[in-house]
């Protein structure tokens, strides 16, 4: 088991390396001058010159490269242009939000969706059925900067219920936890349905239905713990893309998060900071891909065997 | 496509598409989401000469009429006509819908054929290469390209293009994996066929109706994302009118005129919608294997 954990870690570190140097060259070959762009017409060239140095952009790209990762790795990852204060403390000071926001919405979708899946395989080709999956279609066809206005439009300006956007409680959580979750939501509960179906078919469902269990038991007590295995390892990932993917979220509800840095990072072109943002969050997605990747074998005994034989990679 | 004798698969693959095409057609809601796209695309053709309205036309003492005969949907801040506005947007929306699922499944196609039948360096790069597109936050990643070569239509192709291939490359590359293995392959290379010419002519052909969903499933995601692109500013910029610009403005009218703000999210909902629909059907009728 640890030694399966070991060589995922290090596969990673290869697709890590790539990412960063993607990303790196994507940033850098941007046409223009960055700091020239990002001051406007406001400063002079002596101190876009002076700024210039400082951010060592006058070095050839491959030394910036590797002298960013190294400071990367030690947790330096510049100075914010427009805020002047060092990106890492920037992420740092934002990411709780972003946690809490993800944490909240992930329990939406889980709430939702893992139930609804439930029902609608258990009544399954039922009206029930039918409505659960139109609404979890619905769900992942609508765009979330969309669902956003209308519940802030119904459930904020109008009904009042609760505040539009801010970040000043948990009162404020709320909504973008519904919106955010509720996208997932969908997702969730389809996976569950076709998981759940699928485990149904198999023989060992049969002979605890034929031994005399009742139906809620065979449920409850067979199916779920296999269905359940490929759910769990989805919500990992969400949980990574939640953590990386709420910019829109925040940017309309005004939550200062990690999502919000990296949109206003590219408002005030503020190149570190998009860089160190962007970074950060697709670190997240890949750890995200790897808990997951654990979790299942963990779950599943089947393919814990196999990697015992060496079988899996 | 040309059919050979040591090529059967290939032989029996038209009947096969017409069974597909059959199964699409008893699909009642597959069916109704073709409909609702066929209709948005004539209206979005033809809109010039189906309204009347101007959709740039600046009229400032017709702010934010509620709807009417005349303004179906009401007016903007501007006091344009909403409704022709969405259908304008329609033509942007659609174009990015499938241009870049287009470009990207070329790509992807290409590279998954080349990574499946070559094989060992060619396929570590290509696949290592499509890890890493595949882990980077897909709207991020957007973003990114976005700011590096500006904001514009022809940029949101690219970046779309590059997001999506890597997932086409995949797929594709473990249905090349399949049909290498398959006697007919075999047999051409048996025959003395090149390597070039099996690919392009026994294995393409095989991963044509794969295609042909993934085409299809990827055309909603490519509309979800320009919407999202445009909707932070990093997209189609005014005064174009793509739906995610079109919600954008009109939320800073939220409380006026919300019909300005949700309108064009009712447009991209039933959009995205048909397009699953048909995507589903698509993919129940011509590779039933990748169900869920």
């Amino acid at each position: 088991m640890l030694m399966f954990v070991v060589r995922r870690l290090l596969a990673s570190i290869p697709v890590l390396i790539g990412i960063t140097a993607i990303l790196f060259v994507m940033l850098n070959v941007v046409p223009g001058d960055p700091v020239a762009l990002m001051m406007k017409e406001h400063a002079s060239p002596d101190v876009i010159a002076r700024v210039r140095a400082q951010m060592h952009l006058d070095d050839p790209i491959i030394v910036r490269y590797f002298s960013f990762l190294w400071n990367a790795l030690q947790g330096n990852m510049g100075i914010s242009i427009k805020l002047n204060r060092p990106v890492t403390n920037l992420i740092a000071g934002a990411f709780p939000n972003t946690l809490m926001l993800a944490a909240a919405a992930a329990l939406v979708s889980w709430v939702i969706g893992i139930p609804a899946g439930i029902i609608s395989a258990v009544r399954r080709d039922t009206v029930v059925d039918h409505l659960f999956m139109g609404f979890s279609l619905v769900g992942v066809s609508m765009p979330i900067f969309w669902s956003a206005l209308l519940f802030q439009y119904v459930f904020a300006m109008q009904l009042k219920w609760l505040p539009v956007a801010g970040f000043y409680g948990p009162k404020y959580l709320i909504l973008p936890a519904i919106v955010l979750g509720w996208s997932s939501a969908g997702v969730i509960a389809r996976l569950t349905r076709s998981s759940l179906l699928e485990v149904m078919r198999h023989d060992y469902i049969r002979t605890a239905r034929a031994k005399g269990l009742r139906e809620g038991l065979v449920i409850t007590r067979h199916a779920l713990k296999n269905a359940m295995i490929p759910v769990v390892t989805i919500m990992a990932i969400q949980v990574a893309s939640l953590l990386s993917g709420a910019v829109i979220t925040e940017a309309i509800f005004g939550i200062p998060g990690v999502g919000r840095i990296s949109v206003d990072a590219i408002q005030s072109r503020d190149m570190p900071l998009l860089q160190g943002s962007v970074l950060f969050a697709t670190v997240l997605v890949i750890l995200g891909n790897l808990v997951a990747d654990i979790l299942y074998s963990v779950l599943d005994p089947r393919i814990r065997s196999q990697m015992r034989k060496g079988g899996a990679s | 496509m040309t059919v050979t004798a040591s090529s059967p698969e290939v032989i029996a693959e038209p009947s096969l598409l017409r069974e597909g095409i059959a199964a699409f057609a008893r699909n009642r809601v597959a069916l109704v989401g073709l409909a609702f796209i066929v209709v948005l695309v004539v209206v979005a053709l033809f809109i010039p000469w189906i309204s009347h309205h101007d959709p740039y036309r600046v009229a400032l003492d017709e702010q934010f009429l509620p709807p009417s005969l005349t303004y179906w949907l009401g007016t903007d801040n501007f006091g344009r006509d909403v409704l022709t506005r969405i259908l304008y947007g329609a033509r942007i929306s659609l174009l990015v819908g499938t241009l870049p699922s287009l470009i990207s499944l070329v790509i992807g196609a290409a590279l998954g054929i080349l990574s499946g039948y070559v094989g060992g360096k060619t396929d570590a790069i290509i696949m290592r290469l499509a890890d890493m597109m595949i882990a980077f936050p897909s709207l991020l990643l957007a973003m990114v390209v976005m700011y590096t070569l500006g904001a514009n239509l022809l940029n949101i192709f690219i970046a779309l293009a590059l997001v999506g291939w890597a997932s086409v490359a995949r797929v594709v590359r473990s249905e090349t994996l399949a049909l290498k293995g398959k006697e007919f392959i075999e047999a051409a290379r048996a025959n003395g066929t090149s390597r070039l010419t099996t690919m392009v002519k026994h294995i393409f052909p095989n991963v044509i109706p794969t295609l042909i969903v993934l085409f299809s499933l990827s055309i909603p995601d490519a509309i979800m994302w320009e919407s999202s692109l445009s909707f932070l500013g990093v997209g189609v910029q005014p005064p174009e009118a793509s739906w995610g610009l079109l919600v954008a403005k009109g939320k800073e009218y939220l409380l006026q005129a919300p019909i300005v703000a949700i309108a064009p999210g009712i447009a991209i909902l039933l959009t995205v919608l048909a397009f699953n629909f048909i995507g589903d059907g698509l993919r129940d009728a011509l590779d039933p294997s990748m169900k869920d």
